[in-house]
């Protein structure tokens, strides 16, 4: 606080301190306090008031790469967590031994209820490990020397994993020399299941060693871990590997499959619905057929009589080579011509994936047959003759 | 870590000293001018024993300054050894640097001969530097940005227990070290450069920067670099494996042989300390009688 100070010592002449120029350009409270000092001292012992102005400019405090937390302030914040979470279990009526986090969401949800939309603005009570971002103690002993042998490059924690992941390519390197040399290379092992897992992303790779990377840096991490999987690793390394890649959810597996049905005869079919603009369809496959498609009642080239959306209903049979061995019954409404197409068209492949193997369901996903077509019309803006289009331009 | 009584003889002759002259100076230091004033015993031996610590400390720091070649580093290479390793290949004479010509002994087939005299001489006098930076503490930077060497060079200096930066050297580091480190960060007290210039042929910037410093650097210099802003330059090849290697092995033990002397003589004075502690008990009862 960069406030002017008047600092009391010696004797002073109470005339001196009225007539004195006390500089206490902001603050009207510290006047107060003063009075009040110089009221308590008085009666101890005469004052002499030195007027010390200070120059009040903006210090300029370095900014902080982060915000450091002392760990003595992380502990008390643990503690505090800790007593909050078993109040917070008594008030909930509930054990405060067994009071989990999701508990504790619930609680808090309960007692704050928020409208916010935005999920990171709403009360949250988490352990501070999750809260306050990780920070790096002091690097260095009490004689001032640094702990780490590569502190003074500035990046000790990359640039030690790098040195590591060389190292460990070299060993490997003059392993595979060894072996070569003696003939006992075994056979190229197949590739590994690198299909569903992906690498660290640079955020998470900064978050894992607490210090900032550029892209470049990463690149060459990459790089480098890409090199040593290319070499016959043994058990550590791919383990070490390991480390540095995230599983990623295989998109196809969310997809839902609608159970089969049997009817009175016993052929097996499947229902389901389609969307597209603002048509509504709904199909119901049968497993043995001669490729007859009846909608609303009426045959398909009756009710569609332009070829191109009667294509759009076969397309999903052709991308899977079944063109006469389904019969399909729909209804559709809502939407033109061309939407009760496309909507039926996504009803007809979704109900098709209850008949057709797991791969074939993630063939059609990639190829967009299960993918409902978010495109809807876009409204008309005033000003303008239409959503785009604007009124002519005249010059003059 | 104590020595054992058979092991302190050869530590003793370690040090290029005379047994009966460490003995005649165990003798003097343990025979300190006993406590004159009658003040109270505690005071008087606390005085006394920080008086010795200074003393002592004094002692450890000063004795290896009056031998030229205290850790014997002459013994770890020779004019032979060096040539084995291929450390006087220069560069071809259109890369010379100018200040390297008294270094350089002639040229064979336009490829220039460093003088394996005059390396061994810097050599002596760079490593002798280095084993007292070590004995006495200090911190060493061992910086290269050659590409090839930079994981041996960063393993020498781990296995040391020193410090390496052999990658992209950020602006500031030296000169602006309390902003990007923190308010109290140390230095370092000695900079080694295996490797003079940066990957476009360029002085590192280590060089000026630690000369601004007042950091003493002992580099290992080509016959294509500037070497003059090192303070122990050594005029050697930097660009086959052989002499790299030979370099850091070179550095290693004198960093190592260093610290052990250091360890070695604080555990003898260690010893000796409680050994006059347990002797002037008895003498400190005697003395401080009633009068």
């Amino acid at each position: 606080m960069a406030a002017p100070c008047v600092s009391y010592g010696g004797a002073v002449s109470y005339r001196l301190f009225l007539g004195g120029k006390v500089s206490l350009a902001r603050n009207h409270a510290l006047w107060k306090i003063a009075v009040a000092e110089f009221q308590t001292c008085t009666r101890s012992q005469i004052l002499r008031q030195r007027n010390t102005t200070v120059v009040t400019t903006k210090k300029k405090v370095a900014a902080l790469r982060h915000e450091t937390y002392t760990e003595d302030f992380i502990k008390k914040q643990i503690e505090e967590f800790n007593i909050g979470k078993r109040h917070l279990a008594n008030m909930m009526g509930e054990d405060p031994e067994k009071f989990t986090q999701e508990d504790i969401d619930r609680a808090i949800a309960y007692l704050f209820p928020s409208g916010l939309f935005e999920k990171g603005a709403r009360p949250v009570m988490k352990h501070p490990e999750q809260i306050f971002p990780k920070q790096r103690a002091i690097q260095w002993g009490e004689d001032g020397r640094p702990f780490h042998f590569l502190f003074y490059t500035g990046k000790q924690s990359y640039y030690s994993l790098m040195h590591d992941v060389y190292g460990m390519l070299l060993k490997m390197e003059k392993h595979q020399n060894q072996l070569q040399a003696k003939d006992l290379l075994p056979k190229k092992t197949e590739t590994r299941d690198l299909i569903g897992s992906r690498w660290l992303i640079k955020e998470e790779l900064e978050e894992m060693l607490v210090e900032k990377l550029s892209d470049q840096d990463y690149m060459h991490f990459i790089q480098l871990l890409e090199k040593l999987l290319t070499l016959q690793c043994g058990a550590a390394e791919e383990e070490f590997v390991q480390r540095f890649r995230r599983s990623v959810t295989i998109q196809s597996k969310k997809q839902l499959i609608e159970p089969v049905r049997y009817d009175e005869q016993g052929m097996a079919f499947s229902t389901s619905e389609g969307k597209r603009k603002s048509a509504k369809a709904e199909a119901t496959v049968y497993e043995r057929g001669s490729g007859k498609i009846n909608v609303n009642g009426i045959d398909y080239l009756l009710y569609f009589p332009v070829t191109q959306d009667r294509v759009q209903l076969m397309f999903p049979f052709h991308f899977l080579d079944r063109l006469g061995k389904h019969d399909v019954t729909c209804t559709v409404s809502g939407g033109g011509r061309s939407a009760q197409a496309g909507a039926i068209r996504l009803a007809v492949a979704k109900a098709l994936c209850s008949f057709v193997t797991e791969d074939e369901v993630e063939w059609m996903r990639q190829a967009g047959l299960l993918t409902p077509d978010p495109r809807v019309r876009e409204r008309k803006k005033p000003g303008q003759e239409g959503a785009r289009r604007k009124f002519t331009w005249k010059k003059r | 870590m104590a020595p054992s009584r058979a092991v302190l003889p050869r530590l003793l002759s370690a040090g290029a000293w005379p047994r009966s002259r460490w003995l005649s100076f165990l003798k003097t230091t343990s025979g300190l001018a006993p406590p004159s004033s009658r003040t109270l015993r505690g005071a008087v031996a606390a005085a006394v024993s920080e008086a010795e610590d200074r003393e002592v400390g004094d002692k450890i720091l000063n004795e290896p300054l009056k031998h030229s070649d205290f850790f014997r580093v002459k013994e770890l290479f020779s004019v032979r050894s060096l040539f084995d390793a291929r450390v006087h290949l220069g560069h071809k004479a259109g890369c010379r640097h100018r200040f390297m010509e008294p270094y350089i002994f002639g040229s064979r087939l336009d490829q220039d001969i460093i003088d394996l005299e005059q390396t061994a001489v810097h050599l002596q006098l760079a490593l002798n530097f280095t084993a007292h930076v070590a004995y006495r503490k200090g911190i060493i930077l061992f910086v290269s940005r050659n590409r090839q060497f930079s994981h041996l060079i960063e393993n020498t200096a781990r296995d040391c227990g020193e410090y390496a930066h052999t990658r992209y050297f950020k602006g500031g580091l030296l000169t602006n070290a309390p902003l990007l480190f923190g308010p109290t960060v140390r230095l370092p007290d000695l900079i080694i450069f295996l490797h003079t210039l940066n990957n476009v042929f360029e002085p590192h910037v280590a060089v000026r920067d630690a000369a601004k410093m007042n950091i003493p650097t002992v580099g290992i210099v080509d016959t294509n670099c500037n070497p003059c802003l090192i303070t122990y330059p050594i005029p050697a090849n930097d660009d086959s494996p052989p002499a790299v290697q030979l370099f850091c092995r070179l550095f290693r033990t004198a960093i190592t042989r260093a610290k052990d002397k250091r360890s070695q003589v604080e555990a003898l004075y260690r010893l000796q300390g409680q050994q006059e502690a347990k002797g002037r008990g008895p003498d400190q009862l005697r003395g401080l009688g009633p009068v």
